[in-house]
């Protein structure tokens, strides 16, 4: 019973935010309902028993990519109302398309319902006495190792792929050049002069 | 009781506004990757709630896979968006043609 309540607010607060995220006049508005949307969704999927995803939906998603948003949204200086100007020029075509897509999702799960589909043999059946996070770990690191390194590597190369898109190579700045501090001898910057008694000394 | 479907039409309203946002918000980028993450979601919402009602975990071991992919797609649109800004000073982004594509 408790169950079929968290289920339905879980749901209808996730669609809700979800809908306020693209409706939102303030970008930092959009962000904060986006991140609404996450825990709820993570609330979703533990009730489906899925911890592991869950607990990594937090962490990336409201951890990093949500809080990612945020900076840039806030770093940037724009001029919001301007970009909403085309906001009930696209809305027919947007709510045709959308109608479209809704009822071909709903035939899709139907004619799921109606059974008919037999499934293969399972790749992973989920044991019963490990609980869920075990049970991804040792999945993860044994069978779909390269699966696992792959997703490292996806990141790797995004991570790079931001730096190099974002670093810029300043012009005018004097910066510290350890090499040439440390090659410098005595002989290049100190020179001894006996000068003369009421005379200057040229340096 | 709370059944596959319940789940698959919570994903299907989920994925559908993602789309509806992307439509919406034709100008502002960052909706529109806001939009993508929204979809991303509602596909992962879709392999866990399949991973657990069939019994098979492989469906949740891809949903690690696309939220990696999704954080990574992220900071790369960000980064773009970032450099466009930086270029223009703005980042209206329906007449984009700098590329001519």
């Amino acid at each position: 019973m408790i169950q079929t309540i968290a289920f339905y607010m879980f749901a209808t607060l996730v669609i809700a935010s979800a809908t306020l995220t693209i409706m939102a006049r303030n970008p930092v508005h959009s962000v904060l309902w986006l991140i609404l949307a996450f825990f709820n969704a993570a609330g979703l999927m533990l009730i489906v028993g899925a911890e592991f995803i869950a607990m990594l939906l937090v962490i990336v998603y409201v951890g990093a990519v949500a809080v990612l948003f945020l900076f840039v949204v806030m770093m940037l200086d724009i001029d919001f109302a301007e970009l909403r100007a085309g906001f009930a020029e696209y809305l027919p075509f947007g709510v045709l398309l959308v109608v479209i897509l809704a009822t071909e999702m709903i035939f899709a799960v139907g004619a799921w319902s109606a059974g008919g589909i037999d499934l293969a043999a399972k790749a992973a059946p989920t044991p019963a006495d490990v609980p869920n996070i075990e049970a991804i770990g040792r999945l993860i690191y044994t069978r779909y190792l390269y699966i696992f390194e792959g997703a490292g590597l996806v990141l790797l190369v995004a991570m790079i792929g931001a730096i190099v898109l974002t670093h810029r190579a300043r012009g005018g700045v004097r910066a510290q050049n350890v090499t040439r501090q440390v090659m410098r001898r005595p002989e290049d910057a100190i020179r001894n002069v006996n000068a003369p008694v009421g005379q200057g000394v040229e340096l | 009781m709370i059944g596959l479907q319940h789940y698959l039409t919570v994903s299907a309203v989920l994925f559908v506004m993602g789309v509806f946002g992307i439509f919406l918000n034709r100008k502002n980028v960052i909706i529109i990757l806001m939009a993508i993450e929204l979809i991303l979601l509602a596909v992962n919402i879709n392999l866990v709630a399949f991973s657990a009602y069939l019994g098979d975990l492989v469906g949740q071991v891809f949903a690690m896979f696309v939220l990696t992919v999704a954080a990574g797609e992220a900071a790369i649109g960000l980064a773009i968006l970032v450099i466009y800004f930086r270029g223009r000073g703005t980042i209206a982004v329906d007449d984009i043609n700098r590329m001519k594509g």
